[in-house]
């Protein structure tokens, strides 16, 4: 197999995800009235008539009377009635449906929004959890209610829709194009055949127009083409069916507070796509983002999350400013398509600041830099709400002291201007100016240079006591002073946003370290779990609270508050996110009705622990500035926890170690000491047999050689109840194996012929050569022993289906019937008849014991003619090895 | 033969008067060393033809004194073992160690592998050619094998397999030698055919292929030629 042939494990990883979830057939139709819902039902109906269980979760007939037949063949569930602000709506029941467990479920219109109270604010994540229960659905959607296409479709029909579907969910589902012709449509739109959703009446008559119906119908085939082809490279690459398929193109999409910045993500998404690239939506901070208002960072916050959910990776990356920030980014996430918003700022400040699309196209070698308009995109109203604290008016205490501190200089001006040249006053002047615009900002700095320049030109220029001016040189200072204000004040206000930004990068990265340090202190799960809870809970101002799986489901393992509880309906969103491993709560797309919101620990895709967040004034838990900060914690957390259990995990493994080291040091010790004497027995009686032939000697070398396999018994039988058996597997030849094991049981088997009908053409087979050794011994052994004296013992090998059986039959009083199995076990003697044998009652159960640890079964019978018993031993079908000719490249 | 010395290192009082008592019985002169400290003085100072060596030395790990023997004497190394000490035994004879008796050994077997790493020597140093066992007879010059006057059809790596156990008659050769010898290339060499390449060789040159006499399996070690034989 070459490298190339090798599947990537991404395939497998895909796969083992989709292993168990239900199967998604989405009916995609160009606009409303091509019939997506007729032939969804038409399709389950032929399902259902070939026996399958399908189950309609909801579907809209809007009273038509063909589609309405359809329903008729299918089981309808009960829809769920909801209460709300004094309406019943009808939503479908998920729990029925997901307890119900049909084969097929069918649930219309993927994009519909639920009743607000319903455990998913959208249809399409009931859809998910169906397919994560494992239950099969069709469902129906328009182009237009797709996320990617919202913008486009929006462009030319005029009407935008606010329920969409993420892409995500269309690429794992089967494509159907329910299509019919234009004209046809609006055939039937004329007839009244067609039920119009809300949006489409508004622009009725734009809507259904040709033109659009057209370019709707063309922009579903070619999504419909293009999920095929993205299928099919699934395929391919699941295959690894050759050709360069990797991803190598990466996208990053500069996200910035302006409207339409969702615009730019879903036209990133669209290019990702095309190209089967990964993108990253990454957002800038700078010290100009720092002065937005709490709008603007909700809306940045809403398209980092819009661009998650799309498929992209997000980043938050703070830098002095934004071309710098992306350079750096883009190189290091080694970017080659870069996509940034056309700049709406003025041909002014581009000639004092250049563009920042020149200055980034030239100083971005290797990377393609994409310029899009910014869409006036209608659902992301964040108005730029400028006045910030400081960009303000400011406090007016700022112009009182300002005031003062013109006051008392014109007072020193007025006491030192006998000695001082009247220009040296102008100086003076500067020092309210320049504090005032560095402590208290651009406007009192304005405030007061024209303070200033009125109280030179009133208290000390001639005419002194009016404010006209006779020398015109004395307007330069008047001017002089006012653009120090503002020179001084941008300045300061500039350093000193810088400094905070510098700050709160520190802070969070002292906060980040400290959290780390802490954690890496502890060495017991509870005491890090504690310290979590503490720590993040002062850091962010939030309860925390953490929960880890115990014996009864999720309990409460730590909290910022002793003694914090959470009510049963908490409890289950919790319960939600650590089956899930996503998010869920307050502040995000799923179970929004609790205060608390819950996110996972995960390390890997194991979820470790889920820990809740909440808020004193049941605000939104987590502020958008704090996403990434709170995302590092949760991380750390995840790892600490994680090299907790790896730890504990280590020293088990260790203690396992320890004692098979010590049982194994002492296994071959006595083995040592009680073979040494052993061998020198049996060897002395060889020595002595050739200068004597005293019958005693054969006792002699009788006993000791029964002792010695007592003793390599009694190990044997202690390796199997300790489970401390180490295999050490290689393909043997049955021929070889038994042959060996007559050879060395040919003394004790004195007497008896030993018939072999074991044939050169079988497997050979996967086992422990020693091991098998030894079973073959004590069978022959317990043959030699029960069979009569004299008669022959026979081994025969011989094919079963699919499978290998090696027996060993005696010829004797055989066992007892229907108690065959018993002899297997340790002591076991039927009869007690063997007392006078000799045996150790433990031969047949290691023959067990290691036959089991092999793979191997063992089993024991009489024989067919009742003339003595069968010891066989059965190789399954994974035992036997095949090999192919070791001659064929000779 | 006689005459040649054989050094013998156990700690054990009984196994050494035992193994002299045999070892004179066949005409060998022997000298005994009780500790690896000695046993390397012995092999160095006292030149023995072979070393009959016991692995469970107090002073030293047996395998590193395996390596020590071999820097100090060119002495053919049989190492005395247990029987169950695969693992050893493989370890032992890759460090350069000839052959092994099994504890409890029979005496005739463990002066037939005497005899078999003396004979070892004189073949390294350019001796028989021809190796007669039985009906057959392995021409190691021409490459060719006879059975009862019938040249035997062997493969190209069943005479390499072949060709490797006559080198050494009567001496073990593990898994690893007779891989090495008939697959030349190392990502090949899998036991399942070696497995099958000794079964062939046995379907044509053994009496009896069930009840091998000439090609001797050593479990989990290798294979051993007709030592029974010589």
């Amino acid at each position: 197999m070459t490298e190339r042939d090798r599947p990537a494990p991404e395939a497998f990883l895909r796969e083992a995800a989709q292993e168990g979830r239900g199967r998604l057939k989405i009916f995609l139709g160009a606009a409303p009235g091509v019939g997506k819902t007729y032939e969804m039902l038409r399709e389950a109906a032929s399902r259902a008539a070939a026996g399958l269980d399908v189950v309609v979760g909801v579907v809209e007939t809007h009273g038509r009377a063909e589609t309405e037949a359809l329903t008729r063949s299918l089981a309808i569930l009960p829809r769920r009635q909801i209460d709300y602000e004094g309406r019943t709506l009808a939503e479908m029941d998920l729990d029925a449906l997901i307890g119900r467990r049909p084969a097929l479920a069918l649930v219309d219109e993927l994009a519909h929004s639920n009743a607000p109270g319903s455990r998913h604010p959208k249809r399409y994540q009931d859809v998910e959890e169906l397919l994560a229960a494992g239950i099969d659905v069709y469902s129906t959607i328009n182009i237009q209610h797709i996320e990617s296409l919202n913008d486009v479709v929006a462009s030319f029909t005029r009407v935008r829709v606010r329920e969409t579907v993420p892409d995500s969910i269309l690429e794992q589902a089967e494509i159907e194009v329910v299509d019919i012709p234009p004209d046809e449509l609006i055939e039937r739109l004329k007839e009244g055949k067609v039920y119009l959703p809300e949006e489409a009446t508004r622009a009725l008559g734009h809507f259904f127009s040709k033109s659009n119906l057209s370019a709707l119908r063309e922009l579903a085939l070619r999504h419909a083409a293009q999920a095929v082809d993205a299928q099919m490279l699934d395929y391919l690459r699941d295959q690894a069916l050759g050709g360069a398929w990797g991803a190598s193109e990466r996208i990053v999409v500069a996200v910035s507070e302006l409207a339409g910045a969702d615009g730019l993500v879903r036209a990133a998404k669209r290019m990702a796509d095309a190209l089967h690239a990964s993108w990253t939506a990454l957002h800038i901070e700078t010290a100009r983002t720092r002065q937005l208002g709490p709008e603007e960072h909700k809306h940045i916050a809403s398209v980092l999350a819009l661009a998650t959910q799309l498929g992209a990776r997000v980043a938050t990356v703070p830098a002095e400013n934004v071309i710098e920030g992306l350079k750096a980014f883009a190189v290091e996430a080694r970017a080659t398509q870069l996509i940034v918003g056309k700049s709406t700022r003025s041909k002014w400040f581009e000639l004092r600041h250049g563009s920042v699309v020149d200055r980034l196209v030239r100083e971005t070698p290797g990377i393609a830099v994409h310029v899009l308009p910014f869409g006036p995109g209608p659902d992301t109203a964040a108005r730029p709400a400028r006045p910030g604290p400081r960009a303000g008016w400011g406090r007016p205490a700022a112009y009182f002291y300002t005031t003062l501190m013109v006051a008392a200089v014109s007072a020193l001006g007025t006491t030192v201007l006998d000695f001082l040249a009247i220009g040296n006053i102008a100086l003076l002047y500067l020092l309210p100016v320049m504090a005032a615009a560095s402590l208290f900002g651009l406007r009192p700095g304005l405030y007061a240079g024209l303070a200033s320049s009125l109280a030179y030109n009133f208290f000390f220029l001639p005419p002194v006591g009016t404010l006209s001016v006779s020398n015109p040189e004395n307007v330069v200072s008047i001017f002089v002073l006012i653009g120090v204000a503002i020179v001084t004040s941008q300045l300061t206000s500039r350093v000193r946003v810088q400094a905070d930004l510098a700050g709160a990068s520190a802070r969070t990265n002292a906060a980040l370290a400290g959290y780390l340090r802490q954690l890496t202190a502890l060495n017991n799960a509870d005491a890090v779990a504690h310290a979590a809870c503490a720590e993040i809970a002062r850091l962010l101002s939030l309860r925390v609270i953490l929960l880890e799986k115990g014996a009864a489901g999720l309990t409460v393992e730590a909290a910022s508050e002793p003694g914090a509880r959470l009510e049963t309906m908490e409890t289950a969103a919790a319960q939600w996110v650590y089956d899930h491993g996503q998010p869920a709560g307050r502040g995000t797309g799923t179970l929004t009705a609790s205060d608390w919101q819950f996110q996972p620990l995960r390390a890997g895709d194991h979820i470790l622990a889920v820990m809740g967040l909440a808020r004193d004034d049941g605000a939104d838990p987590v502020r958008a500035d704090q996403l990434t900060l709170l995302g590092s914690l949760v991380e750390q957390t995840a790892l600490a926890l994680e090299r907790l259990r790896l730890e504990a995990e280590m020293r088990d493994v260790d203690a396992v170690r320890e004692r098979d080291r010590l049982r194994a040091a002492l296994l071959s010790s006595v083995s040592h000491d009680l073979r040494t004497p052993l061998t020198s027995v049996l060897a002395a009686t060889a020595e002595l047999r050739r200068r004597s032939d005293d019958p005693l000697l054969d006792t002699i070398e009788s006993e000791a050689t029964r002792l010695n396999r007592f003793v390599a018994n009694l190990l044997d039988m202690a390796r199997v109840e300790a489970g401390a058996l180490r295999l050490n597997i290689e393909p043997v030849d049955l021929t070889d194996a038994v042959a060996g094991a007559v050879h060395d049981t040919r003394r004790s088997l004195e007497g008896h012929a030993i018939q072999l009908d074991v044939s050169p053409e079988l497997p050979l087979v996967a086992v422990d050569p020693q091991l098998f050794h030894h079973v073959l011994l004590n069978l022959l052994d317990n043959a030699g022993r029960y069979g009569a004296p004299d008669t022959p013992i026979m081994i025969r090998a011989s094919r079963t289906y699919g499978a290998l059986r090696l027996a060993v039959i005696d010829e004797g009083s055989g066992l007892p019937p229907g108690r065959e199995a018993e002899v297997f076990e340790t002591f076991r003697r039927l009869d007690g008849s063997d007392r006078a044998i000799g045996g150790t009652g433990l031969g047949l159960a290691i023959v067990k014991g290691f036959a089991e640890a092999m793979g191997m079964s063992a089993r024991a019978e009489n024989r067919d003619d009742g003339r003595g018993a069968v010891f066989s031993l059965h190789f399954p079908e994974r035992l036997l090895v095949r090999a192919s000719s070791p001659d064929a490249d000779a | 033969m006689s005459g040649q010395r054989i050094l013998v290192v156990d700690d054990d009082l009984h196994i050494r008067r035992l193994l002299e008592s045999t070892l004179s019985r066949a005409g060998y002169e022997t000298i005994e060393a009780t500790s690896a400290t000695e046993a390397l003085a012995q092999a160095r100072h006292a030149h023995p033809d072979a070393i009959l060596l016991d692995l469970g030395l107090p002073d030293r790990d047996g395998l590193e004194i395996i390596q020590l023997l071999r820097e100090t004497s060119a002495a053919p190394i049989l190492i005395i073992s247990a029987r169950d000490a695969t693992d050893q035994k493989v370890a032992a004879l890759d460090l350069g160690a000839h052959d092994y008796v099994e504890k409890p050994f029979d005496t005739e077997e463990l002066l037939a592998r005497v005899r078999a790493s003396l004979r070892d020597t004189l073949i390294a140093q350019g001796a028989a050619a021809t190796l007669i066992a039985g009906d057959i007879e392995i021409d190691l010059v021409n490459r060719r094998v006879v059975r009862a006057d019938d040249e035997v059809h062997l493969t190209r790596k069943e005479y390499a397999v072949l060709e490797q156990l006559a080198r050494y008659p009567g001496r073990v050769v593990t898994h690893k030698q007779a891989l090495e010898a008939g697959w030349p290339h190392s990502y090949d060499r899998r036991t399942e055919y070696l497995r099958i390449v000794i079964r062939n060789l046995r379907q044509k040159l053994e009496i009896d292929p069930a009840r091998p006499a000439l090609i001797l399996n050593e479990l989990g070690v290798g294979y051993r030629l007709f030592a029974g034989l010589l």
